[in-house]
């Protein structure tokens, strides 16, 4: 079996203010033949009940490793997890496997990207829907049948009695999905994590199930955490938002600090790079030049120096030997909060003077 | 899905009728290629008079043209079928008649008869072994991938496949019937006259037979096991928070467990007249041995009978393989 480092338990709560969610100063690092790839570096973040926070950030930025970090589905991998994620007053990263499997699917529920492999082919859709409400619940089959059938009726699925006894490769796409969400929901889940839960539909779907979550978060108040690399995924869904870039949180705020004063290059880059509907196009969209880091050789210094267009801005070699720490912004909103070297006025001279105009 | 059972089985009656019929073609263009009549195979060492042989080739049908010997062998497999001479010396085989073996002195089909329910419990029960051992020994490696047993194992299962029968099954024997003594008498006996016996007798092949596809088994499961496990849907269910043992084997080893039931159908169609050197190992008077002596002593007719028993095992356990999987996978649908 794999040696997992033991991380210390604190016993006491820390004062996580109305969170019902707290994430401190996770790392999540695997160890490979090639090196030890670092996932997640130092990420923090808190989640409120009733409160959908977005994560944002490219392909091997850290979003899915966080997700079931917190779900606990690493153990028993050779992953090592330090730092602490409490929910409702609960530590989970010591918690043991047994301790966690009783919480995922019932307290917290995941709802996973690509929900054709998601599903078991070879089980009926109702089925898999009621196996998670009796794995918590002490009730028989014929109760939990009748509430996988409330679930996809809940998640808008048409006959929802008859669908029962459907296979997934019977359901469409957008159905597959709502499928995923009723088994996620079955149990009322006080925590959901959906992974790009609208990747693989089309924009028809993709805006019907986000209608679908956010009326099940305003039923429950549930605390959502939605993984996404869309941005106008983002901007119509979320309270709050993480931008994550090669492991580590950059940049945190409000939905309208990340669109409207955002103050992190990378930041700047997602929004030059994405396209916008509600402004006359001016000039092509500008990509963010370069790859995404190396997550075993991180760069030194600032995570993102390798492909930002303003490290001249920052007086001498920081942002190539220093680490820049995640720090509330000065005039911004509470909670705005930001991983860069550049002067907090040359950033938003920079932001208001160059960026903003060219979008 | 009947008309799927159906077309399958015309499908299959077709393969019988071709493989039955390049069979008794090879048997007959053999001695025409070597100018010898057919009849010399049938007859004593001493090669008979012209007129014997004459005689021979007419009761026996060998003056016919092929295609009418082959009618008469096939209408007597349906219908039964007496064989004679003019002299009044009359053999009647009864139907489904295989043909008649003069070297022994009866009918195809009643040696088959005999030998069968042998064949049947050596392939069956070395069947049953081998899945649930090398189910479990393949399940538990893929769990604990890299691990002591695992590695273990693994090397066991490569010396499993690459030591023959024709080694193990006297190592068996050595060990078991004679140093240990525990079974000195393996003779066989049937399951219904004397099932103790019966035991003694088929549990040595059982093993030699079982500790080879097992090996093969366990590689097998171990391989999917292990790309079953990292599966989207295995993590699913481990985030529906089931246990472990649930995960493991409803969601895991249940959709590895698919190309298995394919393979596991074939291999044991093809056991079936298939173990000749288990049978000479352990002297099982099975289909195999039959073939084997059937062979030494160039009796067709036998031949004959053994090999359209066997290709007859080997289509039906591909259409219960292929309907076996419409159940095992709600994907495929045959309607």
């Amino acid at each position: 079996m794999s040696v997992t480092a033991q991380p210390q338990v604190r016993l006491d709560k820390p004062d996580t203010g109305d969170a019902f969610l707290s994430v401190r100063d996770l790392r999540v690092h695997f160890p490979t033949a090639d090196g030890l790839v670092k996932g997640v570096d130092g990420l923090s973040f808190d989640v409120r009940r009733g409160e959908i926070l977005g994560i944002v950030g490219e392909s091997g930025s850290g979003k899915s490793v966080t997700s079931q970090a917190i779900l606990g589905l690493h153990k028993g991998s050779q992953a090592r997890i330090t730092g602490e994620i409490w929910l409702d007053g609960q530590e989970l990263v010591g918690a043991s496997e047994d301790k966690m499997r009783s919480l995922r699917g019932d307290k917290m529920a995941m709802i996973f990207q690509d929900p054709l492999s998601s599903m078991h082919p070879f089980y009926r859709v109702g089925a898999q829907i009621s196996e998670a409400y009796l794995v918590h619940n002490k009730v028989s089959k014929a109760v939990a049948k009748k509430r996988a059938i409330e679930m996809l009726d809940r998640v808008g699925i048409p006959n929802p009695d008859k669908r029962y006894s459907d296979y997934p490769h019977q359901f469409s796409g957008g159905m597959r999905q709502r499928a995923m969400i009723a088994m996620a929901l079955v149990c009322d889940p006080k925590l959901l994590i959906a992974d790009e839960p609208t990747t693989a539909l089309d924009v028809t779907v993709q805006a019907q199930i986000l209608d679908l979550m956010k009326n099940l978060q305003k039923e429950f108040n549930s605390a959502i955490i939605l993984i996404t690399h869309d941005l106008g995924v983002v901007a119509e869904t979320c309270d709050h938002v993480v931008v994550m870039y090669g492991g580590q949180c950059v940049e945190a705020g409000s939905v309208n600090d990340l669109f409207y004063e955002p103050e992190m290059p990378y930041a700047w880059g997602l929004l030059t790079s994405m396209p916008r509907m509600d402004r006359t196009r001016q000039e092509r969209l500008q990509p963010i030049p370069g790859q995404p880091p190396s997550l075993i050789r991180v760069p030194k210094g600032c995570v993102f120096n390798p492909r930002c267009k303003f490290t001249d801005h920052v007086p001498g070699e920081r942002c190539f030997t220093e680490r820049p720490e995640l720090l509330p912004t000065s005039g911004g909103s509470a909670g705005h909060a930001v991983r860069c070297h550049i002067d907090p006025d040359e950033r938003r001279r920079l932001w208001t003077g160059d960026i903003q105009p060219t979008l | 899905m009947i008309r799927y059972v159906i077309r399958r089985s015309i499908g299959g009656l077709l393969v019988l009728l071709v493989t039955s019929f390049v069979t008794f073609f090879i048997f007959q263009v053999g001695p025409k290629i070597a100018h010898v009549s057919p009849a010399l195979f049938y007859v004593g060492k001493i090669p008979p008079t012209e007129a014997g042989q004459k005689l021979i080739e007419h009761r026996f049908g060998f003056d016919l043209p092929i295609w009418k010997q082959y009618f008469n062998w096939a209408h007597g497999i349906i219908f039964g079928r007496d064989l004679g001479d003019d002299t009044g010396a009359v053999v009647h085989c009864a139907k489904p008649c295989l043909g008649y073996s003069f070297r022994q002195q009866l009918p195809v089909t009643h040696m088959i008869r005999e030998a069968l329910p042998v064949e049947l419990s050596i392939a069956f029960g070395a069947a049953l072994l081998w899945l649930v051992g090398g189910l479990t020994i393949g399940s538990i490696s893929a769990l604990k991938r890299g691990s002591f047993f695992d590695r273990a194992a693994m090397t066991m299962a490569l010396a499993a496949v690459s030591l023959p029968i024709f080694f193990t099954g006297p190592i068996l024997l050595l060990i078991f019937k004679y140093k240990l003594q525990w079974l000195p008498n393996t003779g066989y006996a049937s399951i219904t006259s004397d099932p103790a016996q019966w035991l003694k007798s088929m549990i040595l092949p059982w093993f030699a037979l079982a500790f080879i596809f097992a090996a093969l088994y366990a590689r097998l499961t171990r391989a999917n096991m292990l790309e079953t496990m990292s599966e989207d849907y295995v993590r699913t269910a481990r985030a529906k928070g089931l246990p472990r043992r649930t995960v493991v084997i409803k969601h895991g080893l249940r959709a590895a467990l698919t190309p298995i039931v394919t393979i596991f159908g074939l291999d044991l169609g093809q056991l079936i007249g298939n173990a000749v050197i288990t049978e000479s190992v352990f002297n099982l008077p099975g289909l195999g041995l039959i073939s084997i002596r059937a062979i030494n002593s160039q009796d067709l007719p036998v031949i004959l009978g053994v090999t359209l028993v066997a290709t007859f095992a080997v289509v039906v356990a591909n259409i219960l393989v292929d309907i076996g999987y419409a159940f095992v996978d709600p994907r495929v649908s045959y309607s």
